[in-house]
Formats: structure tokens, C-alpha cells, sequence
């Protein structure tokens, strides 16, 4: 990366600063940022276009650099839906960007760790706010709004205000059935919905380190649930083994400075961490499971592209091995990739899945925000290894969502109510 | 920036983007009809009060959530001019900023601000409630330049037919 301060940073600060032309930067500062990538869905994507053409902007600044993915509303749920990915489509073929069609890719944040599009000390504008998803590997991924994106995809770089950052230092191992999910949804009991607000959210330290890739991209996920900028883990061994045959363009490690000034340190010791639950309607309502246990539910639902990895699914299989779902209860398990449901299906967790009466659907957002594929009725509940449990996030604003890890998740599908996985297992 | 009208007070902090437009209108492409669906998940009766010229007056970190920029092209569409809050999140006060919709932090604005109070902003650093001035963060010098611009829309195609 190249460098030009000699005042000490932080890792967020190092990738803003290589991605700007100014020489030096503060918390505060709005300076100009360079994307490595730009992504869009059916959602963000078709609005960006029309944005993009009031600029009078024809051409995108690098096709190489920019990614459409029909994630949201597939398979197409009305003609309107169709009529979104249609465009997305054609416009992505026009333009000479790289497109992920449905059946070809899957949930856009998961898909693009997958694809190699992400790579550590990489600035990568979303036009989905769970975009912060890429800091799981070290890049500075940042949500936007279809403006935003427009004129990302116009010039190639976008305003940005520094963030301060807010270190997490994570220690420790975790008990059983404890996983990353655990780890953010206690960084959000602790500060809360807006904690993170103008700030990054950086995960280090020994258990950090001993956080999986997928455990990771759980972490990071839930970052702007916090209101950050993004959620950020230094690049260490097991991502250069991750990215090697599968980054797009080289990248060096980089880190924190020592001495860099920080906003606020927190610390999260694995060891003493419970699965943990985000009660009705914030992700910050955050109880242990024991706590919430008993709580009748109607629907299960696993996947998004928080929790709908191999290890999630992995984790769910083995409890609802040799079980079945409860007969009051339903559940539906949304691998995020195509590649993840081919590999799940290698393993037998599809079948397990089946075998036990769930619903195991093609790679969609679905549900997660309301979409299809599993919205809720009035009255009802359900436990979902999602993200967001705002009010009538997914479907009936007088439905109740509990947002929990992929152990949890399974096992509530099975007991039909709310309880600790090692009351099943 | 500067911007007048009558106040709407909206209450509760951490309003997502979620309640103010629920995900499942989000293939509707015509402002209108998004307007239509304003609020549809909170309280839908917000609706009929926006009357042409409305400054939403709302809590402590409004606009949680989603990116979605239809909640601002609805809240456009049904007459809100703009928005004085105690906080914001900070993708929803990028988009007022992109779009050219006055967002400004000053909590003693808020305070001071009744259902249908007169509210004239100015993003350089000033809230007026009733006549009486607050003082708010001035917005840096980028997004006064956005600002004066009209939006992001306008701000891009001048740097493109430069």
C-alpha cells in the first residue's frame, strides 16, 4: 500500500488514506475515496442506472471493477420484480460488467468473498448496507445509497467522512454452540444501535484470529447493526490461504498502528459468552437464549448473508440430525451461494434437512427483508439467523423476530419454541 | 442549503428504514406510488399530515437500517423539504445529502419544536423554531458544496462536463 503519513493510523484510516489523494487525514475529515469495486442488486442496481443517466453518465469508470447481482427479489416474485432483474440484466450486458444472473451466484456479500472480489486493503462501495460484510477480510466495504452508487459508477470514487474506530479486542475460546453471531450480537448489547455511529468497528486479538472466515463474515455482517462504517478484521494466515487462486488483484497485509488513537476499546472474553438472542424489534435488544427461552415459534428460517454458510448449515444439520421440526413450526434453510448448496448437498445436509421437514430453497435475500419466500402473518414468530428484527422486517408489522445463531436457530425449529441448544443435543 | 416549512413531529428514537418503507414495495419504481407507502410499517396515519411544505422534526438516530433511498424519494414525493433531528444514522443522512434534502442535527431545535412550528434551516449552522435561533454542527465544506449543487445528481454531471 502506498504511504505517505508518518503519524500513526489505524487500519481503516490506512486504507482510506491509500485510496485518497490527500496526504494526510483525521476522524472528521470528507475527503474523496477510489473504489477497487462497486456492486449493486435488483433492489440498489436499477435505481443507481437512472440516477446515473440524470448525471449524463454513459459509460461505467471500469467495467473490470464493477459487479451486479439479481439476489433480492429471485426468483422474480411479480412482474415488477422480474422487470427490475431484467433491466438489471441488460443494462450489466450493455455496460460490459460482470453479472451474477439467478442460478449463477447467489447472495451478493457472500457470493463476492467467494468470487475473489474482496481482498484485504481494498475499498468496495455496496449499494446494500450490509456491504460491510467484506471487512470479514480486511477490505473497507461500505454501504450506499443508489445515488451513491450512481456516481460510483460514474467516477469511480465517493465521499467519505472518517471514521473514528472502536477496537474489539476479543479473547478467549468459545464454549459450545457459541459463534460469531455471539460475538456481534454482545458488541450490540454493549453499545447498542448506535453505538458505532461515524466509527469502525475493528475485531482483534487472539480469538478474533481463532474466528473462522464464516464466523467472521457473521461478525462483520452485523457491523452497521451498530450504525459503524464497517466491521473490520486485520488480513491474517487463514485469509491469504482463503484468498490464494481466488483474489482478483494483489494485496498486502496491513494492520493498526500502534499508538494510533482509538474512540472507545471494548473486550469480549469467548470463554464467558452464552448464545445469545436479539429480541423484538432491534438488534440490539440483545438477552442470553436461556433467558428468552420458552417463546412458542412458527417459523425457523436460516441463511442471508449473515449466517447462510457451509458452517451455518453444518451447525443446523447436526442437530436436526435423525430429528424432525417441530409440528407446530415450519422451517426454511437458504443456502447463500450455489456453490454452499452444491457443497451442502455433497455433505447430505440437504437431505438431513429435508428428512427432518424443512423447506431448503435456492440462494435468495427472500425473506430476510420482507421480500418473499417466507414472510410472516400477523401474530406470528419467528427465529431467524438473519439480521435486522425491525418491525415488519419480514412481512407483518405484528409479527415478532428473534434473531439468533444457526444452533440456536435448529434447535428451535425442533423444540417449536425458544431453548438452549444443549437442551436438544 | 436552506429550507422553511411547518414541522411534523415524529417520535422514537432508532426508527429504521424498514418501518418508514417496508422492503416488500421495494420494486416499486414510481415516487407517487412509493409515497403511497410512507411510513406504511410505523404509523400510517403520518401520511395525510405532510402537507407540501413539511420539516420532519424526529429523534436520536433516525433512519437505521437498510440504504434504501426510497423512503427519501417518498418523503420528496409527499412534500418533506427536510429533516431536524436529534441524530442520524449515517447512511440515511448520506442520502438526504445526496438528494439534496436539508438534513440537520441540532437536539435543542427539536426540543424546542411543536407540531406545526415554523422551522426554517440553513446546513451552514443555523435552525430557527417559532423565531427563536439554535445553533447546529455547520456541515463541512463538501457537503455545503453538495448542498448548493442541488444533490449528488447534479454535483456528478458538473464534475463530468467539466
Amino acid at each position: 500500500m502506498p504511504w505517505r503519513s508518518s503519524l500513526p493510523h489505524t487500519l481503516a484510516e490506512k486504507i482510506l488514506l491509500a485510496h485518497s489523494d490527500v496526504d494526510e487525514l483525521r476522524p472528521g475529515d470528507v475527503v474523496t475515496v477510489r473504489c477497487d469495486v462497486v456492486m449493486a442488486n435488483d433492489v440498489s442496481g436499477p435505481v443507481a442506472f437512472r440516477a446515473m443517466e440524470r448525471m449524463g453518465a454513459t459509460r461505467v469508470f471500469d467495467p473490470e471493477r464493477v459487479v451486479m447481482v439479481a439476489d433480492h427479489f429471485v426468483p422474480a416474485k411479480d412482474a415488477r420484480s422480474a422487470e427490475l432483474q431484467r433491466r438489471l440484466e441488460t443494462w450489466s450486458r450493455e455496460q460490459g460488467v460482470a453479472f451474477y444472473g439467478q442460478g449463477r451466484g447467489g447472495i451478493e456479500h457472500t457470493l463476492l468473498c467467494e468470487e475473489g472480489w474482496v481482498t484485504p486493503g481494498s475499498v468496495i462501495a455496496g449499494g446494500d448496507s450490509h456491504t460491510c460484510t467484506y471487512g470479514a477480510l480486511g477490505s473497507f466495504g461500505t454501504g450506499l445509497g443508489s445515488t451513491d452508487i450512481a456516481s460510483c459508477l460514474a467516477l469511480g470514487s465517493f465521499w467519505q467522512q472518517v471514521p473514528e474506530t472502536i477496537a474489539v479486542e476479543v479473547d478467549g475460546s468459545p464454549g459450545e454452540y457459541v459463534t460469531g453471531k455471539d460475538v456481534i450480537l454482545a458488541v450490540l448489547a454493549e453499545i447498542g444501535v448506535g453505538g458505532g455511529t461515524n466509527a469502525v468497528l475493528e475485531f482483534r486479538g487472539p480469538g478474533a484470529e481463532a474466528l473462522s472466515l464464516d464466523e467472521r463474515l457473521a461478525v462483520a455482517n452485523m457491523a452497521v447493526e451498530a450504525g459503524a462504517e464497517t466491521g473490520i478484521f486485520p488480513a491474517d494466515e487463514s485469509v491469504r490461504q482463503y484468498l490464494d487462486g481466488r483474489a482478483r488483484w494483489e494485496w498486502r497485509p496491513e494492520r493498526s498502528d500502534d499508538g494510533a488513537e482509538l474512540r472507545q476499546r471494548l473486550s469480549i472474553e469467548l470463554s464467558s459468552l452464552e448464545p445469545l438472542v436479539a429480541l423484538p424489534h432491534l438488534p440490539g435488544n440483545v438477552r442470553t437464549v436461556s433467558e428468552a427461552a420458552g417463546v412458542r415459534v412458527d417459523q425457523v428460517y436460516i441463511g442471508n448473508c449473515a449466517n447462510g454458510t457451509l458452517t451455518d448449515l453444518r451447525q443446523a444439520a447436526s442437530i436436526l440430525a435423525g430429528r424432525s421440526v417441530d409440528p407446530g413450526t415450519r422451517a426454511i434453510v437458504v443456502p447463500a451461494t450455489q456453490a454452499i448448496w452444491r457443497e451442502a448437498a455433497a455433505e447430505g445436509l440437504l437431505d438431513t434437512f429435508v428428512e427432518a421437514g424443512v423447506m431448503v430453497s435456492t440462494p435468495t435475500c427472500g425473506a430476510c427483508f420482507g421480500g418473499s419466500n417466507g414472510v410472516l402473518a400477523a401474530g406470528e414468530t419467528a427465529v431467524a439467523t438473519t439480521n435486522r428484527n425491525f418491525r415488519g422486517r419480514m412481512g407483518s408489522p405484528e409479527a415478532q423476530v428473534y434473531l439468533a445463531n444457526a444452533w440456536v436457530a435448529a434447535a428451535a425449529a425442533v423444540a417449536g419454541e425458544l431453548v438452549h441448544p444443549r437442551e436438544i443435543a | 442549503m436552506r429550507t422553511d416549512g411547518t414541522a411534523v413531529r415524529v417520535h422514537g428514537d432508532d426508527l429504521d428504514t424498514d418501518v418508514m418503507y417496508p422492503g416488500a414495495f421495494l420494486n416499486i419504481e414510481d415516487p407517487a406510488e412509493m409515497a403511497s407507502h410512507l411510513f406504511e410499517g410505523f404509523d400510517p396515519s403520518l401520511r395525510e399530515r405532510l402537507e407540501g411544505d413539511t420539516i420532519l422534526v424526529v429523534d436520536r438516530n433516525f433512519g437505521i437500517g437498510s440504504s434504501r433511498e426510497h423512503v427519501l424519494v417518498a418523503m420528496k414525493a409527499s412534500g418533506v423539504r427536510g429533516i431536524v433531528g436529534k441524530s442520524f444514522a449515517r447512511i440515511f443522512f448520506r442520502n438526504c445529502a445526496n438528494l439534496g434534502l436539508a438534513a440537520v442535527r441540532c437536539p435543542e431545535a427539536v426540543d424546542a419544536a411543536r407540531d406545526r412550528s415554523r422551522i426554517a434551516i440553513d446546513t451552514a449552522g443555523t435552525v430557527e423554531v417559532d423565531g427563536r435561533q439554535f445553533e447546529a454542527p455547520p456541515a463541512p465544506p463538501f457537503l455545503l458544496e453538495l448542498g448548493a449543487a442541488g444533490g449528488l445528481v447534479e454535483w456528478t454531471a458538473a464534475r463530468l462536463s467539466r
